[in-house]
């Protein structure tokens, strides 16, 4: 009867590609939109993830996430320092500066200074220039999308006027002073989107304001064999700095940013639209094809269908509603994903996504079903005797 | 199976319903019918001969009285076991045939088979051979809609025969035909579905398929009035209704 039941769903096309298309549009209007939400969350914790040495991250006490830069008095790299345990520490400044393009553009810019003598934090992957270039006079890198996007550079003096990307040996002003490009990095897209500018951590404090001439973070390796909590206590009772590990460092980030703005609540919003769609087409739809197929349900069951037999026909029927509309939508929504640029629209399909509109799916088709079954079961098999 | 009664009921009543909103459909039905026999329920409209025939077929329970279905009384029965009963026992027509529209004729004819758990190529050969008997070899691939009403009761007809039912019920097989179709209908039950085992019950109100029974059980408000037995009497019907023009 499973055949039966699967030839039913498929014979009647109009009902089955309506249940189909709302299950494929909801998973994939789920799927995306929490693979779009994953994507712009995890590029919050982005430098984190770029700065792989670090086993330890020490900012001020007060900092809620990583771009939150809270000032750090000089010496607190010295003390750091001090503490028993740690291999080394090296300074980071991060801030956003306004970069000056030869035709008088603006553009702000966040600007990262590693430590100048092992330049730990500076990115990994060079397109153009490498790594030893950062100690040049005045040199700074930039990343592959700002040196192709805000930071064009023109060709003429309009600044409408056509332009072509920045390459190395181009200048830029950051606060009146000169900075030339020396390298050309890729590196992972941030939430801001801005250009992202690597230098040393002394010429960025140079580049910065006066008020603003400040440490920012530091990064801590241990020594081998160390405990890290233990070295956390440490650093915390010692320095009255707060020392993270990565992965904590980049939860509190997103805990931030998921606790403290609105981005959650609207993306919460389109992922429960998905469901809703699903729920008011596929679903209604899938009660329908049983409400127009009842009579046939009616017949059975006066020929002697069990109502298991019955249920197992809905079951089946809605197993291969959900099955294909789910394969569908996921199929949809990876092929979105590689559609689309990487740096332009945050998109992370992690394995965890598809389990959450699975999950949404065998909603939708179980309260359908289920209800659908509950029709059947009530069935009065004597109705079939009235035309 | 011989010597044993088709049905046989005593004093059945049957209430929908309860309190004030109560509604007596049988009040005190006294009938028997052996097997091999054809018997029609007739009668005005509300005078219950669908609730009748829904107790002969076990998908509906008495509310007093005693009954015997092929030798056992349904409603001392599981629910389940009446279900399985009726998978294996009783036949179904219906008025409005009830074909499976998304399913071929001949998958159709075997859904009794399918529903036993019969294997499924065996189960299509069994329903083609039937096909071929009810003159519907070639449609066997069709879908039902393809099909005319009167070839559809047909494929109906073969659907309720495939499992050799012991209790065939057809509930007005004819009404939803024209006068012709629904005679030859008509023929094709009495030729292939009466057999010595099988009782045939048929609800009618169409006096022109009056002949095709043995037997007439007159229904009027919830009773039995009168049951025609004699050839006589049958004859006397023919003829009346010959003399109306309404068969030749
Ligand atoms: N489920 C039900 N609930 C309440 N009353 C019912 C129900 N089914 C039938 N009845 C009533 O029982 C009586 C007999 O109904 P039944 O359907 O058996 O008549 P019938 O002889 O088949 O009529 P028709 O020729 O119109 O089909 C009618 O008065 C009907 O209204
Ligand atoms: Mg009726």
């Amino acid at each position: 009867m499973r055949l039966i039941a699967l030839k039913m769903l498929f014979g009647d096309s109009a009902k089955f590609y309506g249940i189909l298309l709302g299950l494929t549009f909801a998973t994939l209007l789920i799927t995306q939109q929490a693979a779009i939400f994953v994507g712009l969350m995890s590029r919050t914790y982005a430098l984190i993830e770029e700065t792989p040495q670090a086993d330890l991250w020490v900012t001020d006490p007060t900092m809620q996430f990583v771009d939150d830069t809270k000032p750090m008095q000089v010496t607190a790299l010295d003390r750091v320092r001090s503490v028993t345990g740690i291999e080394w520490a090296s300074p980071l400044f991060k801030g956003l500066l306004v970069a000056k393009l030869p035709n008088g553009g603006r553009q702000i810019c966040d600007v990262i200074g590693v430590d100048d003598a092992t330049l730990i934090g500076a990115p990994a992957t060079m397109l153009q220039g490498k790594l030893e270039d950062l100690r040049k006079t005045d040199a700074i890198f930039i990343e592959s999308r700002g040196a192709n996007k805000q930071l064009m550079q023109p060709l003429t003096a309009d600044k409408n006027g056509p332009k072509r990307p920045m390459q190395v040996g181009d200048e830029l002003e950051l606060n009146e002073r000169r900075a030339i490009i020396a390298g050309i990095a890729e590196t992972r897209p941030s939430f801001q989107n801005v250009p992202i500018i690597y230098t040393t951590y002394l010429r960025a404090v140079g580049f910065a304001p006066a008020n603003r001439r400040t440490l920012s973070l530091i990064l801590v390796k241990a020594l081998p064999g160390q405990d890290l909590p233990e070295l956390q206590k440490r650093i915390q009772t010692q320095t009255g700095l707060t020392a993270y590990t990565p992965a904590e460092f980049s939860w509190k980030t997103l805990d931030y940013w998921m606790t403290q703005t609105g981005i959650p609540i609207n993306f919460g919003m389109a992922i429960a639209l998905g469901f809703l769609v699903g729920v008011a087409i596929a679903g209604q739809m899938f009660y329908n094809f049983t409400l127009d197929n009842l009579r046939y349900f009616g017949a059975m069951k006066a020929m002697g269908a069990t109502s298991r037999q019955l249920l197992n026909m809905v079951a089946v029927q809605g197993l291969a509603a959900g099955v294909l509309g789910l394969g569908l939508g996921l199929g949809a929504t990876a092929l979105f994903g590689l559609m689309i640029p990487g740096d332009r629209l945050a998109f992370k399909l992690t394995w965890h996504l598809p389990i959450i509109s699975t999950f949404a799916v065998i909603v939708i088709v179980l309260g359908a079903s289920g209800l659908s079954m509950w029709k059947v079961i009530r069935l009065d098999p004597k109705e079939v005797f009235n035309g | 199976m011989s010597g044993e009664q088709a049905i046989f009921c005593q004093g059945i009543a049957k209430t929908y319903g309860e309190g004030e909103s109560a509604v007596k459909a049988l009040r005190g039905i006294d009938f028997t019918a052996n097997f091999g026999e054809i018997v029609a329920l007739v009668g005005p409209s509300g005078c219950g001969k669908t609730t009748l025939i829904s107790i002969f077929a076990a998908i509906l329970s008495r509310s007093s009285g005693a009954l015997q279905l092929a030798g056992v009384d349904p409603d001392a029965m599981t629910n389940q076991d009446r279900t399985l009963f009726r998978r294996e026992k009783v036949g179904f027509i219906f008025q409005q045939f009830n074909l499976v529209p998304q399913i071929s004729v001949v998958e159709n004819v075997a859904i009794p088979l399918f529903l036993r758990g019969e294997n499924r190529s065996e189960a299509l050969d069994r329903a083609e051979k039937l096909l071929t008997e009810v003159g519907l070899h070639n449609r066997a691939h069709s879908r039902p809609s393809k099909l005319s009403g009167g070839q559809q009761q047909r494929v109906a007809i073969a659907r309720s025969l495939i499992h050799e039912p012991s209790i065939l019920v057809c509930d007005e097989p004819t009404s939803a035909l024209d006068g012709a179709t629904g005679q030859r209908v008509m023929e094709l039950i009495r030729e292939q579905g009466r057999r010595p085992d099988r009782i045939v019950v048929l609800v009618t109100h169409d006096e022109r398929i009056y002949h095709f029974a043995d037997r007439i059980a007159h229904m009027d408000d919830g009773l039995i009035t009168r049951i025609v037995t004699s050839d006589v009497e049958l004859a006397a019907l023919k003829m009346a209704a010959f003399e109306k023009g309404k068969i030749k």
